[in-house]
């Protein structure tokens, strides 16, 4: 349990959009068995750092390296919620189900297997009695937590979550940290963005601040 | 109601009304497929800038005295859609803006070329077909109804084969793009396709009236269905049975054919508009 064993090493990382860096010259490990919430002031670079972990942003300079022979499909993101997506017309097991889409090159069906680990995924997060159901017609809540049955099945070693409790009411959310948390205490390494100092005071076994990142990178 | 079957069954003895009609269930059958996505990703703009650039680029082909204009209009069309498609959120004039402005570009240059370069006497009649696609599907020849046939089933190949993929894109970029999906090729992939199936539609309603092909079938089905496999085939039912309607009914009444097909699209969009107003007062 102690052994420190990073599964992500970022060295001298900088990320950023047009002519603005919003991460820089950053040294910083993600290690395996960590609940790690970053948190800061908008525009600090948080979402930033999460997008560049997933893949989703080249670094300006310096290195992401991927440890211990994770792999961009073990990785499972839950993005903050697009317009498109509060009214798409699709069942909740479409959606969960389009997370392995990463894993089969030209397969043009899902196999037993994947359906199963499917209603797995919905299960811990508590939306397998929404199976059938249409996502633009659940609450803010239930659409959480059918994002992250998505990202769920993705993730077999590290789940990255970017707010993953925007705009839910205190009830949903609290449901929503209790699922983060147990996946935790199951063994899942957990990245996530958050405003909720509380949350990361009380859950995180690690905490990284971006305002006194930006604060020592500026 | 017998006199109007022997006057069906009389065209149909004609090939240009049955090339009419494959061409028109063929191609109303793949806009409608890429029509959900593009709907569904605030694109459905795009269907109507690109059939305006397809009108320009037939334009620069009439001046060319190209024989074959597809030569022209296709490489022209996929050359923008893949520049308005790809270039996305990052580009430097926003989505709609960019697309409001080639397409009012390429109208007015396309209508300016065909006046200073005429080739024939009539050119106001020209324009109109071209725009309006009045009488321009039941004069296909031969050769284009087989161009119209492969490129048709090439784009139902592609649709089939990477449907899954195509949801996930739609339905989130990012995470599509996280799990080691190649996002990018297939913004391109969808982009060439939306670009080939507006060029063919052109041929059944004219470049002014593409986007409803692409657009209403969509709608129609997102009102009442509530998966995405659901929606894609409804909508490709939905498509293929206006233009059916459309072909049959513009042949029997002697009107335009593009804007009967469209006028059957509204009505059917209409129709599922209501009922998804009784389904919601159900739940």
């Amino acid at each position: 349990m102690d052994d420190i064993i990073p599964l992500i090493k970022c060295r001298q990382l900088t990320l950023g959009y047009g002519s603005k860096d919003l991460v820089r010259d950053l040294d910083y490990d993600v290690n395996a068995g960590d609940y790690l919430c970053i948190v800061g002031r908008n525009g600090s670079g948080k979402t930033t750092f999460l997008r560049g972990i997933a893949g989703l942003l080249k670094p300006r300079s310096g290195s992401i390296e991927l440890c211990e022979g994770l792999k961009r499909s073990e990785i499972g993101l839950l993005p903050q919620m697009t317009v498109v997506q509060k009214d798409f017309p699709a069942s909740v097991e479409e959606i969960v189900l389009s997370a392995f889409q990463g894993k089969r090159r030209l397969l043009p069906f899902y196999g037993r297997a994947q359906r199963d680990r499917a209603m797995e995924c919905m299960a811990l997060t508590r939306t397998e009695s929404l199976r059938k159901s249409c996502f633009r017609e659940l609450s803010g809540g239930q659409k959480q937590r059918v994002l992250l049955a998505r990202a769920l099945c993705a993730a077999e070693r590290l789940l990255l979550l970017d707010e993953p409790v925007t705009g839910l009411d205190p009830e949903s959310a609290e449901t929503m940290y209790r699922i983060v948390e147990d996946l935790h205490q199951k063994g899942m390494t957990v990245v996530m963005v958050t405003h909720d100092v509380d949350v990361a005071k009380d859950s995180a076994t690690r905490v990284m601040d971006f305002d006194s990142i930006s604060v020592k990178g500026n | 109601m017998p006199e109007l079957v022997e006057k069906l069954s009389f065209y149909l003895e004609f090939p240009f009304v049955r090339y009419a009609i494959v061409v028109g269930v063929l191609v109303s059958l793949c806009s409608s497929l890429l029509g959900v996505t593009l709907v569904l990703k605030r694109y459905s703009y795009i269907g109507d800038g690109l059939s305006h650039v397809a009108f320009g680029a037939l334009a620069i082909a009439a001046v060319l005295k190209v024989t074959n204009n597809m030569l022209v209009i296709l490489p022209v069309t996929i050359a923008v859609a893949v520049l308005l498609l790809c270039t996305g959120r990052h580009a430097r004039i926003k989505g709609d803006a960019a697309i409001a402005m080639v397409s009012v570009g390429a109208l007015a240059i396309g209508y300016l070329l065909m006046n200073i370069f005429s080739t024939s006497a009539n050119i106001s009649g020209d324009v109109c077909t071209t725009l309006f696609g009045s009488t321009s599907i039941l004069t296909l020849r031969l050769e284009e109804v087989i161009l119209c046939v492969v490129l048709s089933c090439i784009v139902l190949f592609v649709f089939v084969l990477f449907y899954h993929k195509i949801f996930a894109i739609t339905f989130d970029e990012n995470f599509a793009q996280a799990t080691g999906i190649n996002t990018t090729f297939f913004n391109l992939l969808i982009a060439v396709i939306v670009a080939v199936i507006i060029v063919l539609a052109m041929n059944l309603v004219g470049a002014l009236l593409v986007s409803a092909l692409v657009v209403f079938p969509a709608l129609s089905a997102m009102r009442v269905f509530k998966s995405f496999r659901a929606v894609t085939v409804a909508a490709a039912i939905i498509s293929v049975m206006c233009s059916l309607i459309g072909i049959i009914v513009a042949i029997l009444a002697g009107s335009p054919v593009g804007s009967t097909i469209v006028a059957a699209d509204i009505v059917i969009f209409l129709l599922f508009y209501s009922i998804s107003l009784i389904q919601g007062r159900d739940a």
